[in-house]
């Protein structure tokens, strides 16, 4: 009984030590999130947490100050005097707060505290940031200013033609070539998959300067062909492991019947061995998609500064590098970019999760 | 038994030639048209996304057909090079002669024309900004990956006897579906400094809350900035060792644990004892996965201070020596020596992997 009891004094520690965590882990997303529905001027201003219900100071009373009071010397309001600066900045006067109305006109408010419960959200930084046409900026103090907008949306599609290619190819070549390591016999076939297995963890800076120069020669920068291929090559020693492990763990006698039958071997591989995979091609492929989608080193040398082609992560660093304090388009550019991640993290999790285990959980 | 071998048919022959080169002429007639077309960007993504996914699908099945109309000792002997042909053939070309180039670079000088032997490696380690990043690096790894194991372990442990493991562990891992460069965003946002008193970076809003001065993180005493940035590594890839770690963890055997709970062993040393040696083959693959992502890392850096401040890299000052100074010579050194910095992981890796009977 004293067992049981305590197992469930620390239960109620181990949720409240995991909430924390949990609650440190989503705040830097929240925040962003929050950010991006914010009107320009108010990030700039307050912090995102400020929308939810917080005190706020609200104006109040006007009080008129008399036209003999010197505005650098002490002022007096109220029965206290107070420096031009407090003034300025706001300065706590029992319960309300003093602060200049106009200074010209000499009139300082005396704001009083309330609570502030509805946000202010728009979306007016999503249309800035997607479309490529020019909009007009609220500033803080009421006044316009025209920006042009970031044009995210060609870059959406573009990140997209270039993610789902390179998704297909390789999980389609490493498989076939699976295929051949686990089930046929020829020669050269162990040589060949260590090579493989071992560029696993080859960094692609050594491959990053001699492809270049090929693909200048060839034509193929810039092209969604040489992006794809790149990614292909980069991505294959992964996903050709992984598919090796699933397709080998097959069962032998499940195509050997086929095979009796005259099937080729590749009817055996489109017929049998893909619908079997299916469980191991969604998860690598999830894999593999995001990895392309969130990639940036690859895109900056192989598109370069081609806006016809560039992908979203260049347009968010290009962002972050000329309009590094337009906190109202980089919140929601970034939003944007973590959309498909997202909505794919969420939907498929099951099998992203079990992508991630294949080979690191065997060990 | 010679009979049995039937004769290549000069018609086998042609076809497959004829195959081979129609793939090779159709998808360079296509490639042309997508290079030099104008038609509406849309459209092209369409067509671009069906020719890469279907065309690849089209190259095997034609060949595999001429493969299929020659006698059957020729057909098993090249079919499987047909298979795994184009994995060989995009390998070889786009990552292992490359890697050759690069290394055979790295031995001249800036623009590859005079040979100057070691002293691309002489200077990497003696020049200040190298030497910076190399000892950015070695903080990466270490800090990084620590971390990323420590936290990754600790919260796998404490998912697994809280009463919502599954949420738990999905606001862990989600940053993992996250790009660098969108985490750069939200954390730069998070370090944000602005002079003044109102603080919208939440960390200097906490700070400032406590009464203490803002500052700016990212910029700030060095090199104590580079721990800023190494955190975002922390968050991003804590997920992807919690993950693996939760499933080793639910593969520890109860009775082993529920026998040392009976004889009185406190569930730290249960932990230190048991699960820890249980679990190790998977902190170490779990350990050389994340030491190999953090030697590439490249992106936050870029993003988040682009290397100002003595945060640089050794990715980031290839990126800068390659493409900003032109200097192929130096490119092609900080390429090798990451590859020689992963050396021992490959190794590793290989040992487990026949460990495992991979083969």
């Amino acid at each position: 009984m004293v067992g049981k009891k305590k197992k469930k004094g620390s239960k109620t520690v181990v949720n409240i030590v995991l909430g924390i965590i949990c609650v440190i882990w989503l705040l830097p997303t929240l925040g962003l999130f929050i950010s991006s529905f914010r009107p320009a001027a108010d990030i700039l201003q307050t912090g995102w947490w400020k929308v939810f219900p917080h005190q706020e100071w609200k104006a109040g009373d006007t009080i008129q100050l008399s036209k003999d009071v010197d505005l650098r010397g002490p002022i007096e309001v109220k029965g206290k005097t107070y420096t031009d600066d407090q003034l300025k900045a706001g300065v706590k006067a029992d319960g309300s707060r003093l602060i200049w109305e106009n200074r010209r006109a000499r009139t300082v408010n005396s704001q009083v505290e309330g609570w502030k419960v509805k946000p202010d959200l728009t979306l007016d930084n999503y249309n800035n940031v997607l479309t490529g046409k020019e909009y007009k900026l609220k500033e803080a103090d009421g006044s316009e200013t025209i920006q042009k907008g970031t044009g995210l949306s060609q870059a959406f599609w573009n990140t997209l033609t270039i993610a789902v290619p390179a998704t297909v190819i390789p999980v389609l070549i490493a498989s076939f070539a699976a295929y051949a390591f686990a089930w046929l016999r020829f020669p050269g076939r162990k040589t060949l998959f260590v090579i493989i297995i071992a560029m696993l963890v080859i960094p692609i800076q050594v491959a990053l300067i001699p492809v270049l120069k090929d693909y200048t020669a060839l034509g193929l920068n810039g092209s969604y062909l040489g992006i794809w291929l790149a990614h292909t090559a980069f991505g294959l020693p992964l996903v050709t492991y992984f598919m090796y492990n699933f397709i080998s763990q097959l069962p032998k006698d499940l195509f050997e019947s086929a095979f009796m039958d005259g099937a080729s071997h590749f009817t055996i591989f489109s017929k049998l061995i893909l619908p079997l995979s299916v469980p191991a091609l969604a998860s690598i492929g999830i894999f593999q998609f995001l990895w392309v989608w969130n990639d940036y080193l690859v895109s900056l040398i192989f598109i370069g500064n081609q806006p016809s082609v560039q992908v979203m992560s260049m347009k968010i660093a290009d962002l972050v590098g000329s309009r590094g304090n337009d906190w109202h388009l980089l919140t929601s550019a970034a939003f944007i970019s973590m959309l498909m991640p997202l909505a794919i993290f969420f939907l498929l999790q099951k099998y992203f999760v079990r992508g991630l285990m294949g080979g690191s959980i065997k060990g | 038994m010679a009979q049995a071998k039937q004769r290549v048919s000069i018609r086998a022959v042609l076809i497959s030639i004829g195959i081979l080169l129609a793939n090779i002429v159709v998808n360079g007639l296509i490639f042309m048209f997508f290079r030099d077309s104008t038609i509406n960007p849309l459209l092209t993504a369409v067509l671009a996304v069906l020719w890469g996914v279907l065309g690849v699908y089209l190259i095997y099945y034609t060949l595999t057909w001429a493969v299929e109309q020659y006698p059957d000792y020729i057909r098993k002997r090249v079919l499987p090079y047909v298979f795994i042909g184009p994995a060989v053939i995009i390998l070889g070309w786009l990552l292992v002669l490359p890697a050759l180039r690069t290394l055979y670079l790295s031995f001249f000088d800036a623009s590859s024309e005079k040979f100057v032997g070691l002293s691309n490696y002489a200077a990497i380690f003696t020049d200040h900004l190298m030497a910076t990043s190399l000892r950015n690096n070695l903080l990466w790894v270490f800090v990084g990956t620590f971390f990323c194991v420590a936290f990754g372990l600790l919260i796998a442990i404490l998912a697994d006897r809280s009463s919502y493991e599954k949420l738990a562990k999905s606001i862990i891992f989600m940053p993992m579906a996250i790009s660098f460069v969108a985490a750069g965003v939200i954390w730069k946002f998070i370090y944000y400094y602005q002079p003044g008193d109102e603080q919208i970076g939440l960390l200097n809003a906490i700070v400032t809350y406590f009464g203490g001065e803002p500052q700016a993180w990212t910029s700030m005493i060095q090199p104590w900035n580079n721990f800023f940035l190494i955190i975002i590594l922390i968050w991003m890839q804590t997920g992807f060792a919690m993950v693996i770690f939760s499933a080793a963890i639910k593969g520890v055997p109860e009775d082993i644990m529920e026998a040392a709970r009976v004889d009185g062993a406190k569930e730290v040393s249960i932990f230190f004892k048991i699960m820890i040696p249980y679990i190790s083959a998977t902190i170490l693959t779990v350990t050389t996965t994340i030491i190999v992502f953090t030697l590439k890392i490249f992106d936050v850096v870029i993003v988040m201070t682009g290397g100002q401040y003595d945060t640089e890299v050794v990715a980031t000052q290839f990126y800068r020596q390659f493409f900003m100074y032109r200097n192929f010579g130096y490119g092609s050194t900080l390429a090798i020596v990451l590859l020689i910095a992963v050396l021992p992981v490959i190794i590793i890796n290989l040992r487990q992997f026949r460990k495992q009977g991979g083969f």
